[in-house]
């Protein structure tokens, strides 16, 4: 366990940033999301949650495959770079951390994303714990614990010093990297920190969600509720909730014309758009109800169902602070337990 | 509220509307939804308070394809939007029976928690009938408050006013909110050098993530099939690879509700990344006004929109070189 | 003509109607009158016919500057499409403006099936306006520059 002071940090950011990439919640314009650090940098590590999850460090909302490029009278086929510099994305927490997780199980697994594979390989995670959780916070519901996040390196902000402490090899390495800059500690305010925390999650208003009943065996009995029939009807099917998600992962392949250059390249794609996975006979779904359906039955069944029962979901709550008619999972899964109760 | 519930109970029980559309509690003391009540029971989750933002008219586009009327509550300014409705024939009057309902300004999430007040537990003073300048949040990091006018959403503060447009009845009184002029902040922009006003559009653009909530949330933006979400021609690029398709999205997107945008405010409310859209389209309504006379889209259901018209002598467009 | 920078080579794209000015372009080039060749005019069918999506994709794909040439109000083909047309552009070029591109990269201007000289003229100043503004870096697409 290390400690480095808050007014040190600035030097910590310069002395990773001078052999890595270095990512952090900086704010511009108002809103903090994560971005390169640069020396005029706004860093903004108080804001609990970015806008975005951090998941653009690994699985960028839009990035090249491919380009083609005409050269006299030859096609010539450039593969999109893998990544190959070393980086630090700092100050995630421990929701994100699991969003990570999730990516893992899809990005990872056969065929693996050799985009996902190689900008994983070259990450490292600096995870903040939470000081000060939010009512719109549930990420207990999935088993995380807010003041423990399950990173490379986990941190704690406590009152003006920043603790340290390296949970994998890569991390050992960023520590070891960095060790000019951090002095030895106790562990005593950390634990002391964490209790503090835990006490406040428990006091938060989702504490007590119940996901009963959502796993992959539901799969029939959830997915012809009448209950959607309800739900779906204020979405105004916008994106907004996939694009702050930090576990989905859908993404759509589009060609880019430049005069003479494609550039082939994927980028976000949300079930909530009429044109989700369009194909040549037209849309599998094509009313709201069934693309508002799919988001939480791929969160709830069909991810766990393939996953031993994990979910796709981390509690993170950014869907509930951020969608413009208040629906959320949580509203979701509430919903379907007032149903059973009158059944 | 108890005496619009009882009116709704009322029209729902002789048959007048067939389902009501109002604001369903939420979880949180903030975020109510939308939502259709079909019969007297469902109304007791019925709520109007501060946090019912969310304009209706755009869900009447939906509710006038449904068998019988339906019973809608619209505050001031989205009766505007639901007139501009009536005269693009995207809602059918005959299918709507409209309460307006009083608005003493609605407020915004955002605004609250940018002031560093998080953990809310409960929020008092946001009721409608509250007579209370300031609002008292119970959060779990103990008690905060904050004025009612401090939280209020950015359009509040330059209100058009409070006169319902259309209605079939009354109830609640409306207050005053406006405190700010409507096109400072554009003329504060347009008073900046070129390099400052593209500095600033870049910075605020460069938030957006082409989550498309101020499309969706538009009351103007009805077209069955968004130009951006067309798959025969690539337009729709759905992602911010270049900072160009973030100007092209949002400047054609303005453009395309040109003349017919009535400053509602969702575009800017819905934002994720509290992008202040409204700048766009208030631009071009002060165009608008200054160039074709004073028009205020949704006022009425039958005059022509400026984009739709023209004089002989209209300025030509190299006026815009010319008014510096 | 003064070209400050010889290494720039603006790429400027015309939509002329099909009814004045691209008979106006046809009748400059009959006349043997002379414009820069970085123009490169699109026929379409009335000065209405120009999206406001039209232009800023041109501006996208590489575009320095773009001008919209049609019949003089009171002239149009179809009676009134350049009014329109002409409302249109007055606000999308506010808007450009109002953003921060430099409101000289474009233009609209009336050029008639008669007025060759008109066209060429136009075409001069409208280069050289371009030249003096230098590339377009503010509403172009990086990729379409690689």
């Amino acid at each position: 366990m290390f400690k480095i002071a808050k007014e040190n940090l600035s030097a910590l950011f310069q002395l990773i940033a001078e052999k890595q990439e270095l990512y952090l919640p900086v704010k511009a314009a108002g809103q903090t999301n994560f971005a390169a650090w640069d020396k005029d940098a706004q860093v903004d590590l108080d804001t609990l949650k970015t806008v975005k999850s951090a998941k653009d460090a690994f699985f960028p909302q839009s990035e090249n495959l491919y380009n083609v490029t005409k050269k006299e009278k030859k096609m010539h086929i450039e593969p999109g770079a893998l990544k190959e510099q070393d980086f630090v994305v700092f100050g995630m927490r421990a929701c994100d951390v699991k969003g990570v997780e999730v990516l893992d199980r899809v990005f990872l697994a056969d065929p693996i994303d050799s985009f996902y594979a190689a900008r994983r390989e070259h990450g490292t995670i600096v995870a903040m714990a939470c000081h000060e959780p939010e009512e719109t916070c549930f990420c207990k519901v999935f088993g995380i614990d807010a003041a423990q996040p399950a990173s490379d390196v986990a941190a704690w902000m406590i009152g003006e010093d920043l603790y340290w402490k390296a949970l994998t090899e890569k991390g050992e390495a960023l520590t070891e990297a960095v060790k000019e800059l951090l002095t030895d500690a106790d562990e005593a305010p950390v634990e002391e920190e964490k209790e503090a925390v835990h006490a406040i999650v428990e006091k938060l208003p989702y504490m007590n969600l119940s996901l009963e009943g959502w796993n992959g065996d539901a799969l029939k009995e959830k997915f012809d509720s009448p209950v959607w029939e309800e739900l779906y009807k204020p979405c105004l099917a916008c994106g907004t909730c996939t694009f702050v998600c930090p576990t989905c992962q859908c993404y759509d392949i589009k060609d880019y014309t430049a005069g003479e250059s494609v550039f082939r390249y994927r980028c976000w794609d949300s079930c909530m758009y009429s044109d989700f996975t369009m194909m040549a006979h037209g849309n599998n779904r094509n009313s709201q109800m069934q693309r508002f359906r799919q988001r939480f039955m791929h969160k709830l069944v069909y991810y766990p169902a393939n996953n031993d029962g994990m979910y796709s979901c981390v509690g993170c709550g950014r869907c509930v602070e951020k969608c413009p008619s208040a629906l959320n999972i949580v509203k979701v899964v509430k919903a379907f337990q007032d149903q059973g109760g009158e059944k | 509220m108890q005496e619009i519930i009882n009116r709704a109970k009322e029209l729902l029980a002789d048959g007048t509307v067939a389902r009501v559309l109002g604001w369903k509690a939420g979880d949180l003391p903030y975020n109510p939804e939308p939502a259709y009540f079909e019969n007297a029971e469902a109304l007791s989750d019925f709520v109007y308070n501060g946090f019912c933002g969310a304009n209706l008219s755009k869900y009447m586009i939906e509710a006038s394809k449904l068998e019988g009327k339906t019973l809608v509550f619209l505050k001031p300014c989205d009766t505007y939007s639901f007139n501009q409705l009536i005269k693009e024939h995207r809602v059918d009057r005959e299918k709507a029976y409209i309460i307006g309902v009083g608005c003493k300004g609605k407020l915004d999430i955002e605004k609250i928690k940018k002031a560093g007040i998080k953990g809310i537990e409960s929020i008092e003073g946001a009721e409608i009938s509250d007579a209370a300048e300031t609002l008292k949040i119970q959060t779990i990091y103990g008690e905060k408050e904050m004025a009612y006018a401090d939280a209020m959403l950015e359009r509040c503060h330059v209100c058009k006013g409070k006169e319902h447009q259309v209605y079939d009845e009354l109830i609640g009184e409306s207050k005053e909110t406006k405190d700010a002029e409507l096109f400072a902040e554009v003329e504060r922009i347009e008073a900046m050098s070129p390099e400052e006003k593209f500095a600033f559009f870049q910075n605020e653009l460069s938030k957006c993530i082409r989550c498309n909530a101020c499309r969706n949330a538009c009351p103007a933006c009805n077209c069955r099939k968004c130009v951006f979400d067309s798959t025969k021609f690539d337009s729709a690029q759905k992602a911010n690879v270049d900072t160009f398709e973030e100007k092209m999205f949002h400047i054609i997107r303005a453009f395309h509700v040109a003349g017919r945008c009535t400053d509602c405010g969702e575009c800017s409310r819905v934002c994720p990344q509290g992008i202040p859209l409204h700048l766009f389209n208030r631009k071009f309504i002060k165009d608008i006004d200054e160039l074709y006379g004073e028009y205020q889209a949704g006022e009425d259901t039958e005059s022509k929109a400026p984009l739709t018209n023209f004089t002989f002598d209209d300025a030509e467009p190299s006026i815009v070189g010319k008014r510096g | 003509m003064s070209i400050e920078n010889k290494e720039f080579k603006p790429k400027i794209v015309a939509f002329c109607c099909n009814w004045c000015s691209y008979a106006g372009a046809d009748l400059a080039g009959s006349s043997r009158l002379t414009y820069p060749a970085d123009v490169k005019i699109i026929r379409v069918p009335c000065s209405c016919r120009v999206n406001p999506m039209f232009i800023l994709r041109a501006f996208e794909k590489g575009a320095d500057g773009v001008i919209m040439c049609g019949c003089h109000p009171g002239d149009c083909h179809y009676s009134t499409g350049n009014y329109y047309a002409r409302r249109r552009m007055t606000l999308l070029f506010s808007m450009l403006d109002y953003i921060g591109v430099e409101n000289g990269r474009t233009r609209v201007e009336w050029v008639s099936a008669a007025e060759g000289v008109k066209f060429s003229d136009t075409m001069n100043s409208f280069v050289e306006k371009i030249y003096s503004l230098g590339e377009n870096v503010r509403l172009g697409d990086l990729r379409c520059k690689r």
